[in-house]
């Protein structure tokens, strides 16, 4: 399997802080990547670095063999390879639903109205939202805006998601639907590199699943054994901590 | 890849980085020149397009006299002083009545409709007024009263109908940023049993004054120039002073050197202004590409 997206030694820092420490990691074709770890290990941080929101500051991030980190590249044509939805939805408040769904595909890839409209509706459909495409964000729980915000990703048929954290906004009630739809998206096959703090979903849906702590990737593997036989002290310490505050 | 981290000792970034960074910073010179070039590029078109002109020659001498510039500066610096006056003194009442215009408009319940209503109309009027009008209707009126004590100083009355004038703008600039502070803020003040007043003063009102303050430096700067609309009240300032030297040489110079004084003295205020929204919007959105 060749690797869609792959980090080979990422370091990022902020002034003195050095938020990645040399991260390599790769995501292949289909596969479901999970990236967890404590409140600032570096998480979001790679997320960022790999939707091309920050700057590395050393190392490279590779999109299907293209250095995408090469400031010779046109990050305006990367970003439209990749879909991103993040722990706050950002969905544009201004705008409809079925606005926020077709704004890219009939912006930035050239798509006719009339088809993008049609494509919204499906996967509106599809997520059971069908009735709520006239209405604007803010008449939307939050778990159907989050949806909304993964499928507003989705229609521009990225080469892989990123999901940052997508459930860490929402009611306890609500991150079921959303995960059920990352379930769902994971089965046809998309490409996805999470960050997350939902172990019980990471086992589900992650083909494997990345430890990361103050900035490395301490360990890495299959969930099975990353999250029920870790080999790494901190592995383990990060994890019981987690079962101790219900989450696991 | 790499040898050692960022902030340690001996850290070297990788030939990668390295490559990247140099083809920045060459990017970064190039756009620097090509901004250098097409600005002396545009200057130089200009200088010879005005230089060119069949008038300039009559414009240069009855404009831009250096020796009349030369004899009027000091008497218009003379002037600005006034005019700096004005902005200090105007500025601050300006402030304090704005707040208080401002604060009143939020009051609720009705035992505060009369106050409420009264900052309304207030506003209402000061701002659809023209400030030359309300110069001259201050100016002119308040001394045509002939009442005892009513102070018939230009100073006085130009700095009165600019703090009215003003007030009104400053108010409605506070009162958005007052409404800008979610209402969870003041929900939380409240059921800390912080009364109206506290939670205004202590919570709501900090967090306004920090969005507001760029429209506020806006507002300023404004002002800045404004105050040399005292003149046509007669009050002996910078603009006054030029009109004088204008009317003894039949030379415009003195405008031009009263004009840019005016620039000089909002240099300053405009820089700050950038500075201060630039530092707002980065405590906002810390770090980003975009």
């Amino acid at each position: 399997m060749t690797a869609v997206l792959s980090c080979i030694g990422v370091v990022k820092a902020f002034g003195d802080n050095v938020v990645l420490r040399g991260i390599d990691l790769s995501v292949s074709e289909h596969e479901v990547v999970a990236l967890i770890g404590g409140s600032g290990s570096g998480k979001s941080t790679l997320l960022r670095c790999a939707s091309l929101l920050e700057t590395v500051d050393d190392g490279q991030i590779l999109l299907d063999e293209q250095d995408i980190t090469d400031p010779r590249v046109n990050a305006d044509e990367i970003r439209r390879r990749m879909g991103v939805v993040f722990q706050a939805y950002n969905l544009f408040p201004h705008l409809s639903v079925l606005d926020n769904i077709t704004l890219a595909p009939r912006v930035v890839h050239g798509r006719d109205r009339a088809d993008a409209i049609d494509q919204a509706h499906t996967l509106l459909k599809r997520i059971g939202l069908s009735d709520k495409a006239a209405e604007y964000p803010d008449r939307l729980s939050g778990g159907q805006q989050q949806r909304v915000a993964i499928v507003r990703a989705l229609a521009v048929e990225p080469r892989v998601l990123l999901l940052d954290e997508v459930t860490s906004a929402l009611d306890p009630e609500l991150v079921g639907e959303v995960l059920g739809l990352v379930r769902e998206v994971a089965a046809q096959g998309m490409t996805i590199l999470m960050a997350t703090h939902e172990m019980g979903f990471a086992k589900q849906v992650a083909d494997r699943v990345a430890f990361l702590d103050a900035g490395s990737i301490l360990e890495q593997g299959p969930p099975a054994q990353v999250l029920g036989d870790p080999v790494q002290d901190r592995t383990r310490q990060f994890l019981s901590r987690v079962i101790d505050a219900g989450r696991l | 890849m790499t040898v050692g981290l960022p902030g340690q000792v001996g850290w070297t970034p990788s030939e990668l980085e390295l490559g990247r960074r140099a083809y920045r910073r060459s990017r970064g010179r190039r756009s620097t020149l090509v901004a250098l070039i097409s600005t002396l590029a545009f200057a130089a078109l200009a200088y010879f397009t005005v230089t060119n002109s069949p008038g300039w020659p009559r414009v240069q001498a009855t404009f831009f006299s250096l020796e009349v510039a030369k004899d009027s500066f000091p008497k218009i610096l003379e002037g600005l002083w006034l005019n700096v006056q004005v902005l200090v003194v105007g500025g601050f009442l300006v402030l304090v009545f704005g707040l208080a215009i401002a604060v009143l408009r939020t009051l609720r319940g009705p035992v505060f409709a009369p106050l409420r209503i009264l900052g309304t109309v207030y506003v209402d009027i000061f701002r659809g007024v023209p400030l030359i009008i309300t110069l001259y209707l201050v100016g002119f009126g308040f001394p045509a009263l002939g009442l005892q004590g009513v102070p018939t100083s230009p100073f006085i009355l130009g700095t009165a109908a600019i703090v009215l004038t003003y007030s009104a703008y400053v108010a409605e600039v506070f009162r958005a940023g007052i409404e800008s502070v979610h209402p969870s803020q003041r929900a939380a003040a409240r059921s800390l049993g912080l009364t109206h007043r506290q939670s205004m003063r202590i919570v709501v009102l900090p967090q306004a004054l920090r969005t507001v303050t760029p429209a506020l430096l806006n507002d300023f700067v404004a002002l800045q120039k404004d105050v040399g609309l005292i003149s046509v009240l007669g009050a002996v300032d910078a603009v006054r002073q030029a009109q004088i030297l204008t009317g003894q040489s039949f030379n415009f110079t003195p405008y031009v050197v009263a004009g840019l004084l005016f620039v000089l003295l909002a240099v300053p205020s405009a820089r700050l202004a950038d500075y201060v929204s630039a530092r707002a919007r980065r405590r906002q959105q810390a770090g980003g590409l975009l």
